[in-house]
């Protein structure tokens, strides 16, 4: 077995572990962190692929921003831990029918009768000056631009979205309206009432 | 050399774990949304082993929108989630029934 290959399955197994682990975790912090290590064993596996701008992004973005947005939504709720396990078990065997169902059945369609070496061989690997990032940049910014434009657009969306979701007014807060501050007159605060003058006792 | 089909298996035996995650967490939505993420994750690797087999560059870019089009759709997700938590004070799948479907 060449060293390339036993990297490929000492990531596999580790991420395949990890995913095990994301979802048989009872508290979803752990869950979460074992899936930030399924991030990084997946990105290791790009970097075989030669995928290598993709691998960063997928440690960038996920490991990040959407994992550390995942952990600091766990943390603002307060789950009951003991009510939301109830039911694993009940689903644990069906679960597991239609999980070893589907991988019997893709494994007969993806194995090496029809993927195998003899049918796609390996590539060769890219020489030393290859730039993955150019290449993507090039094919992003000629080929795929107004899908580009579009992908920022969702993007913009998304945090307009997230944003008007989750705002919300407190009537309760005793903050200050500065604007109302500023505005304010003499007229508004001071009251000149006449009165006649006081006589001398 | 790490065959295609090696690949391919990997991405089917996630793709498999995280279905049957969905299945086994029915309770916690905040799990659900991380199985959701694993899937696409397992998606992804099929682009990833068909663009450098077939030496197309293609397959990086449609792996680049999907990530795009993920992380949006796991800010909103938890965004939904926050909101439905202020409300209800749960997120149990089985309690979110008000609009009776």
């Amino acid at each position: 077995m060449s060293f390339e290959k036993f990297l490929f399955y000492l990531f596999a197994a580790i991420l395949v572990g990890s995913a095990l682990m994301v979802i048989t975790r009872r508290n979803p912090v752990h869950s979460a962190l074992f899936l930030v290590l399924a991030f990084f064993n997946m990105a290791a596996i790009w970097l075989l692929a030669e995928a290598e701008f993709l691998a960063i992004v997928l440690v960038l973005v996920y490991v990040g921003a959407v994992m550390v947005l995942f952990l600091f939504v766990i943390m603002m709720l307060d789950i009951d831990l003991a009510t939301v396990r109830a039911g694993f078990i009940k689903n644990l065997p069906v679960g597991i029918v239609v999980a070893v169902l589907m991988l019997v059945e893709m494994v007969l369609v993806l194995g090496p009768k029809h993927f195998g070496l003899g049918k796609y061989a390996a590539p060769e690997a890219a020489p030393a000056d290859y730039n993955n990032t150019a290449e993507l940049g090039i094919s992003l910014f000629t080929q795929h631009l107004y899908a580009l434009e579009i992908a920022a657009v969702i993007l913009l969306v998304a945090m307009i979205a997230a944003i008007s979701l989750t705002l919300r007014k407190r009537p309760d807060s005793k903050r200050q309206n500065v604007t109302h501050q500023h505005m304010v007159k003499k007229k508004d605060r001071l009251k000149i009432i006449k009165m006649p003058a006081e006589e001398k006792g | 050399m790490i065959s295609l089909s090696e690949y391919l298996i990997l991405g089917a035996l996630l793709f498999v774990i995280s279905v049957a995650g969905i299945f086994i967490n029915r309770k916690n939505l905040i799990v659900l949304l991380m199985c959701v993420e694993l899937m696409l994750l397992a998606v992804n690797i099929n682009f990833v082993a068909f663009s450098h087999f077939l030496g197309d560059i293609n397959g990086q870019v449609f792996v680049f929108f999907i990530l795009t089009v993920a992380a949006a759709e796991a800010a909103i997700g938890l965004a939904i989630l926050i909101v439905l938590f202020r409300n209800r004070s749960t997120i149990d799948v089985d309690d979110l029934d008000t609009l009776k479907g």
